[in-house]
């Protein structure tokens, strides 16, 4: 089992680094890709059954549909296990970090805010202009807040409305004759299951392009394959990963701030 | 710190009721996994097994050497072994020709009802006795407890070569056409007899309405030896089917077997062991209500339409298959037409089997054939209401002879498949009610033999003693058959997307109901295709800028 990144804080005056370290680990990125593929499949299948879509037969479709939803659920218990035993659901909780490390919560928020903005700002503009990310990427937080807070939305909202829905749409007729006489809930589940799959391919359309917006158009996409990205790091956090894991520590680049 | 620890704990929450839905979904399929069905080889039709096996040689019984020379005879020496079968069939729709339906009071049955066909046997039974499970039934006056009139032989005859005539000699001016062209060989039949098998059944069955799948459309002479292809059930095993007769399906104890057009069995009860006493004449019988695998998901979703949509459904994709035709409308105004001076025939369908079918016949109308037939789909409770022959009708718009009650708010309604018959047929005019006819008769009132609709009308409200204004008029009429032969072998199925499309699909005048791949929110889907569009966009705009703001950076360096 992983153990847990150190509970390090950025103290006063400690020496800081840019580093290429894996920060995707390898259960990490075979659940976001494989996560992906099963997406990928369940949008086709999916808008396939709704009829949007020709590219299957209907029963076809909707075999690879459930094959797939069954699939993606068995990802996503284990990757829940995985979130808490090594505690990177931290890293998808929004202003979790920022409300632990500012003096008030009101003051985390406004922070929060801020950099939210400025990094929306960047993307629409800034990054146009050749600007630099308005966000240092940590080894405890991996995600910009933005990030975080769209990831957020897709494992709290997005996903949630979907696997409710269909859970309930496959075994429908399992609990349908003692809710309703008539078949009015099979609407409601369909309304939301389609609502969801909306929401579901508008995340991937924007998620697949804000990928290329990396230092290159193909650096994210590479990190998410490799692991690897350039981050900040602490003395502290240098140690603890060349200790414990020291292939995850591909090089120390820099010194940004040297130790007082 | 708190409200951050609290979304932890909901977000933990969240997860973890994942884990348990998703666990007990997993357990609920894989212990009801099981294998398919009774594999061929273990079916074998009762009926045809206990003719062979029978104890007893009825040709060495001295009480049958006869000679027989009517048909009482016969069934007076049959009831004189067989003394419970008069009183078991006293109470059957075969003989008695009524029935009151016990879930809307309506009293029904062949004396009773005006169909969509030759309109009514009350006055005609001369000639559509033919087919009534008994002897002399020559009018309304009919004594039923007359036992000696019952016909053992129609149902039990094994010789193949009983057969059964006219009651009464009809109008002279057909009597040559109907008149029987052999003597009846009552006592070599009387010698032959055992359980009904499918050609006692579908000498009647498969004829009604006055010739081959004339009426029902699922069920015509192609089952007497039915590829695999038409029927699964009653292909033979050689042709690969389970070759079953009626009687395995139709069962019943005492004279009495279930399966009726009056109240239809649209739920079905389960399955049951072979030998088990069953009551009902439906396909869950033997299969169950979750006759699918189970552990597949196609399987699985098709095992929870049962409970909303009837296995004939799926499983009958067209009737009328097999090369013999069905009649699908039937125009009586147009009867009495002559050529010549004289009644003429017309044959202008030519069937599968190359047979040729009546397109006009003087004595009846226009008729119209068809051959595989999609059904009309329509949710069914079990409960059929009759227009009966005093009920009003609105002449108007079509009067719809019998209707399936049910909806898809009606938790006990299936979706099953219907032949609609469409026909124009006689009504009283001025009382809006539908009007007897009389066809069958020895007098100048027989619209068989004077093709005079007038007289025949008010002869035949007369016979049925009804009130006649005395002016008819010809009123548009359906009449619906449920389908429920005619079963396809599973790889004839329909396909999902016959029914779960956008346009076109079988089901898709049926409403009340969501169904996917046929349903929509058009403004939901409208919007979700406007996010994905704007995202797309943006993102494409946003490269382009990006594309050429490095250019410019390029030609700047």
């Amino acid at each position: 089992m992983v153990e847990k990144t150190p509970n390090i804080t950025n103290a006063e005056g400690e020496k800081t680094y840019l580093a290429k370290v894996q920060i995707f680990t390898l259960y990490e990125r075979f659940w976001h890709w494989t996560q992906a593929a099963l997406i990928i499949l369940l949008l086709l299948t999916g808008f396939t059954i709704h009829g949007a879509i020709t590219l299957f037969s209907f029963k076809t479709a909707h075999t690879l549909h459930v094959l797939a939803a069954v699939a993606l659920m068995i990802l996503w218990i284990f990757t829940i296990f995985w979130q808490f035993t090594t505690g990177t659901w931290r890293h998808f909780v929004p202003l979790l970090e920022e409300a632990e490390e500012a003096p008030t919560f009101a003051q985390a928020v406004r922070g929060w805010l801020t950099m939210i903005v400025k990094i929306a700002r960047y993307y629409a503009w800034g990054i146009l202009r050749g600007e630099q990310h308005p966000y240092k990427k940590t080894l405890r937080r991996k995600h910009n807040p933005l990030q975080a807070l769209a990831y957020f939305g897709l494992m709290a909202f997005i996903g949630p409305v979907l696997w409710i829905s269909g859970i309930a749409y496959l075994t429908y007729d399992f609990w349908q004759a003692a809710v309703s006489s008539s078949g009015s809930w099979l609407k409601v589940i369909a309304f939301l299951h389609t609502m969801g799959a909306w929401l579901m391919l508008v995340f991937v359309l924007g998620h697949a392009y804000m990928a290329t917006l990396g230092k290159t158009p193909l650096y994210l996409i590479k990190a998410m394959i490799t692991g690897v990205e350039d981050i900040v790091i602490t003395e502290t956090e240098r140690r603890w990963l060349q200790t414990h894991y020291p292939q995850r520590l591909i090089r120390v680049e820099e010194v940004l701030q040297p130790a007082s | 710190m708190t409200p951050l620890r609290l979304k932890g704990l909901i977000l933990g929450i969240g997860l973890a009721s994942t884990m348990m839905l998703a666990g007990a979904q997993a357990a609920e399929t894989t212990p009801s996994a099981k294998a398919p069905p009774g594999n061929k080889q273990t079916i074998i039709s009762q009926t045809i097994l206990r003719n062979l096996s029978t104890t007893a040689d009825h040709s060495k019984f001295k009480e049958l050497q006869g000679p027989f020379e009517s048909g009482p005879q016969v069934t007076k020496a049959c009831l004189s072994c067989h003394n419970k079968a008069a009183e078991q069939l006293r109470h059957n729709v075969h003989w008695t020709w009524l029935y009151t339906n016990p879930q809307t009071g309506q009293k029904l049955g062949k004396e009773r009802v005006i169909n969509a066909f030759c309109t009514n046997a009350l006055g005609n039974e001369g000639m559509c006795a033919m087919c009534h499970a008994g002897f002399n039934r020559a009018g309304p006056e009919y004594d039923l407890d007359k036992v000696e009139n019952m016909d053992c032989l129609v149902c039990h005859d094994q010789t193949g070569k009983y057969f059964k005539t006219v009651v009464t000699p009809g109008h002279p001016k057909v009597r040559k056409k109907f008149a029987p062209k052999k003597p009846v060989p009552f006592t070599e039949a009387a010698q032959h007899v055992g359980l009904p098998t499918r050609k006692n059944c579908g000498k009647c069955h498969f004829y009604g309405g006055g010739g081959d799948n004339v009426k029902h459309g699922d069920l015509s002479s192609v089952l007497f030896d039915p590829p695999r292809d038409v029927d699964v059930h009653m292909s033979s095993r050689e042709k690969g089917g389970a070759g079953l007769v009626c009687t395995d399906c139709h069962v019943g104890a005492g004279h009495v077997w279930s399966g009726s057009r009056y109240v239809m069995n649209v739920g079905d009860d389960g399955k049951r062991p072979p030998g088990a006493p069953r009551q009902k004449t439906s396909c869950a019988q033997c299969h169950g209500t979750a006759p699918h695998d189970w552990s597949s998901p196609v399987g699985w979703k098709l095992n929870n339409h049962t409970d909303r949509v009837a296995c004939e459904t799926c499983h009958i994709p067209a009737f009328a298959r097999g090369g013999v035709a069905t009649k699908v409308f039937w125009d009586w105004s147009t009867a009495g037409r002559l050529k010549d001076g004289k009644p003429y025939a017309e044959e202008g369908y030519t069937q599968g089997d190359g047979k040729k079918r009546h397109t006009y016949v003087s004595m009846k109308g226009t008729f119209k054939w068809a051959e595989n037939v999609v059904p009309t789909y329509m949710w069914a409770n079990g409960t059929v209401r009759w227009t009966l022959p005093e009920d009003r009708i609105d002449p108007s718009k079509p009067v719809w002879i019998n209707r399936v009650e049910g909806s898809a708010d009606d938790p006990k309604a299936r979706i099953m498949p219907f032949k609609v018959m469409k026909t124009v047929q006689p009504y009283d005019a001025e009382r809006n009610v539908l009007a007897h006819i009389n066809l069958w008769g020895e007098d100048d009132a027989a619209f068989w033999g004077n093709l005079d609709f007038a007289k025949a009308i008010a002869k035949g409200m007369e016979i049925a003693k009804r009130p006649y204004s005395g002016k008819f008029g010809f009123v548009n009429t359906r009449m619906l058959w449920p389908i429920n032969h005619m079963v396809a072998p599973k790889e004839k199925a329909l396909a999902c997307n016959e029914c779960h499309v956008r346009e076109n699909g079988r089901l898709a005048a049926l409403a009340g109901f969501y169904m996917p791949g046929r349903d929509r929110w058009s403004w939901l889907d409208g919007l979700g295709l406007l996010l994905a569009g704007l995202t797309l966009l943006a993102s494409i705009g946003h490269a382009l800028l990006r594309i050429m703001r490095a250019n410019t950076g390029k030609r700047g360096a």
